[in-house]
């Protein structure tokens, strides 16, 4: 980490990633003492990638999404207090509890929804830079998605459609090394992922995803050049999960050593002792700034708690489109 | 009234929605340069350009998501699959994406998409080519099922999908593109869930869609020779279901026939069945009449697959039996 930032933006991009963090173990806890139920992937560790990303977007760029997405929507501005309500299946939730853990969305952010099928909103994505390009706005359709959707035939038929008709996407791959229990090696051929963009004649590059600037980086890079109209761009960010693949998940086929070794790397660490380093900010602001997460959290979970239920109306309510 | 062939009024529905809609283009195998596999799209490319009219690689799934994400970025995309048989790679974007957006995202976001598909068999095109899914879709929540007999209804169903704004499964007879029959001119429109009487009878009811309306209708004209009169109904669309047409005619006749090309087990058929037993039970003097396919994956020979699949004969016969038990002689 060489650069020196600007204040406002290290102030965004540590923000985002502490109420990432803070979010996701405050999740954890409302799922042990059974407020969430249901699949609840938790997003930890991998916090420099959705803060980076979205900070090389615009409000108005669309963001599609997997399973593993409450990070995602957060950095992309959808308030905790509708994602915790929604993860408690309240009505205020931001898909009034119909969708859940895996399925966020907020039509407002241009966040465009959690998919729980592995590369199933690939697709999705592809279709809506199909919309962007016929309609000639001045925005592009990031597609965040992880290492296990890469060997999806959903990826490719994608792939190769959006540089065919030269769709303004950005596909970005979190691999964060395990599809669920299997290590990338047992998964794919080809483990250097940006590699395989090169099929489809797809510019690709490969960054630190532990490194929110390199990330962001490295994502305005690849924003601009799709934001130019040259076609769809690919971004591999290497990343680590602290926790299992799901809170059902038991987490038996990492070493303790890999996951200790993968944490020296938090990427919420390095860059706070980066910004006081290097003068950016003395440890007392980033303490202000954490107080200020930790009550935006509690008021998440003080709103999920005292909303109500979703009511029983709901069930067929958006069953079809009037 | 002008008589157009069935292909001809899928094209004309096509291209006044395309004129009237700018937001609306049409996808998929050889739809652009090569007009269609079975010629639907013809012209299309030549009027409306390759902005709109875009040939896309065999890539099913990508076609139906591309779609499903067009639809959700705000445009309104025909897709079409050339045979029905193919929608099973898509399967995952149909059912698990487009059937689900709407509810799942509490109506923040919808999917006026319209996915077109030939379906039906008789043509000795073997086992993968000759299937009818339609139950498959009926099954899942969330995407309406529109099946056409006739060219008037081809023109005015695809009209109302390409406008309605939830997904839509546009299943078109294979063996009706080239079936001719009057079309009203002009711009005009027939609701989803409206079935249509397309023949009316006092004493016992036919219920079909696609191919084997015509096979309903000749096997009533046959049996009017003999003095029974048979209602036919033809459903259109099979979600919406226009359950109330189904059972006002069924309470009057007191019995029923459906009549469908898919397999037997689990068919849209065996649904219309069970809803009518469950909703005119105290009406019917015989448990209903189910005509359809064999349980057989579909043999390329021609006589087998002839045996294969119901005709106008099997439902004569169905009656004949039919009628010595619910009419004692």
């Amino acid at each position: 980490m060489q650069e020196i930032v600007d204040k406002h933006d290290a102030k965004n991009l540590y923000k985002q990633m502490y109420l990432m963090r803070r979010f996701e173990e405050t999740a954890s806890e409302m799922y042990i003492r059974g407020k969430i139920t249901g699949f609840t992937h938790l997003y930890i560790g991998q916090e420099a990638i959705a803060a980076g990303v979205m900070s090389a977007l615009f409000d108005k760029d669309y963001v599609v999404s997997s399973y593993r997405e409450h990070g995602h929507a957060l950095a992309k501005g959808v308030s905790p207090k509708s994602v915790m309500a929604e993860l408690f299946g309240k009505e205020t939730g931001c898909c009034k509890g119909l969708g859940g853990s895996m399925h966020l969305f907020d039509e407002d952010k241009r966040f465009m929804g959690g998919y729980a099928i592995v590369g199933g909103g690939i697709p999705i994505a592809t279709g809506i830079g199909l919309s962007i390009a016929y309609k000639k706005e001045n925005v592009i359709c990031a597609c965040l998605f992880g290492d296990g959707a890469i060997n999806q035939g959903a990826f490719h038929e994608s792939l190769n459609l959006a540089k065919l008709w030269d769709l303004p996407v950005l596909f970005i791959c979190e691999n964060n090394l395990y599809a669920m229990g299997t290590e990338v090696s047992r998964a794919s051929a080809v483990t250097k992922f940006y590699k395989r963009a090169e099929a489809y004649d797809i510019p690709s590059e490969c960054a630190n995803g532990m490194d929110v600037l390199e990330v962001k980086k490295a994502a305005a890079h690849a924003a601009g050049y799709v934001r130019k109209g040259r076609g769809p761009y690919f971004l591999e960010l290497r990343t680590y999960r602290y926790k299992a693949h799901s809170m059902a998940d038991p987490d038996r086929y990492r070493t303790i050593a890999e996951e200790e070794l993968w944490k020296e790397r938090d990427p919420i660490v390095i860059f706070a002792r980066h910004l006081t380093d290097t003068g950016v900010f003395e440890p007392y602001e980033l303490r202000k700034i954490q107080e200020k997460v930790e009550d935006e959290i509690q008021e998440a979970v003080d709103f999920a708690n005292k909303s109500p239920n979703s009511g029983i109306e709901l069930l067929k309510e958006y069953v079809y489109a009037e | 009234m002008a008589k157009i062939s069935y292909r001809e009024a899928l094209n004309q529905a096509l291209r006044e929605e395309m004129r009237r809609d700018s937001s609306i283009i049409v996808i998929g195998e050889e739809v652009a340069y090569y007009e269609g596999a079975y010629k639907v799209t013809q012209g299309l490319l030549a009027e409306f350009g390759d902005k709109r009219v875009k040939d896309t690689p065999i890539s099913e799934e990508v076609i139906v998501g591309a779609a499903i994400g067009a639809a959700m970025g705000g445009i309104r995309p025909v897709a079409e699959l050339m045979t029905i048989n193919f929608a099973l790679l898509a399967m995952d974007q149909i059912v698990n994406n487009a059937a689900k957006i709407h509810f799942m995202f509490a109506g923040q976001s919808f999917v006026p998409m319209v996915i077109r598909a030939a379906q039906g068999s008789g043509k000795q095109l073997g086992a993968q080519h000759s299937q009818q899914l339609e139950a498959y879709f009926m099954h899942c929540p969330g995407i309406r099922v529109v099946a056409p007999s006739t060219p008037m209804d081809a023109k005015g169903l695809l009209k109302t999908a390409i406008r309605d704004d939830n997904p839509v499964m546009f299943l078109e007879g294979q063996g009706l593109y080239s079936l001719e029959g009057e079309v009203p001119p002009g711009d005009y429109t027939i609701p989803l869930g409206k079935a249509n009487i397309v023949r009316e009878g006092s004493d016992i009811t036919f219920i079909s869609y696609l191919a084997m309306v015509p096979e309903c209708l000749e096997a009533a004209k046959e049996l009017s020779d003999r003095g029974i009169e048979a209602e036919v109904i033809d459903l259109r669309t099979l979600n919406p279901l226009d359950k109330a047409t189904v059972f006002e005619s069924v309470k009057k006749t007191g019995l029923a026939l459906v009549a469908n090309e898919a397999w037997k087990t689990g068919s849209a058929g065996a649904e219309i069945a069970a809803l009518i037993m469950e909703n005119c039970f105290d009406y019917l003097d015989a448990p209903v009449i189910r005509i359809s396919a064999t349980d057989t994956p579909m043999p390329y020979n021609r006589q087998l697959e002839r045996a294969a699949l119901p005709h106008k004969e099997d439902i004569i016969n169905a009656v004949n039996n039919l009628l010595k038990v619910a009419i004692p002689q």
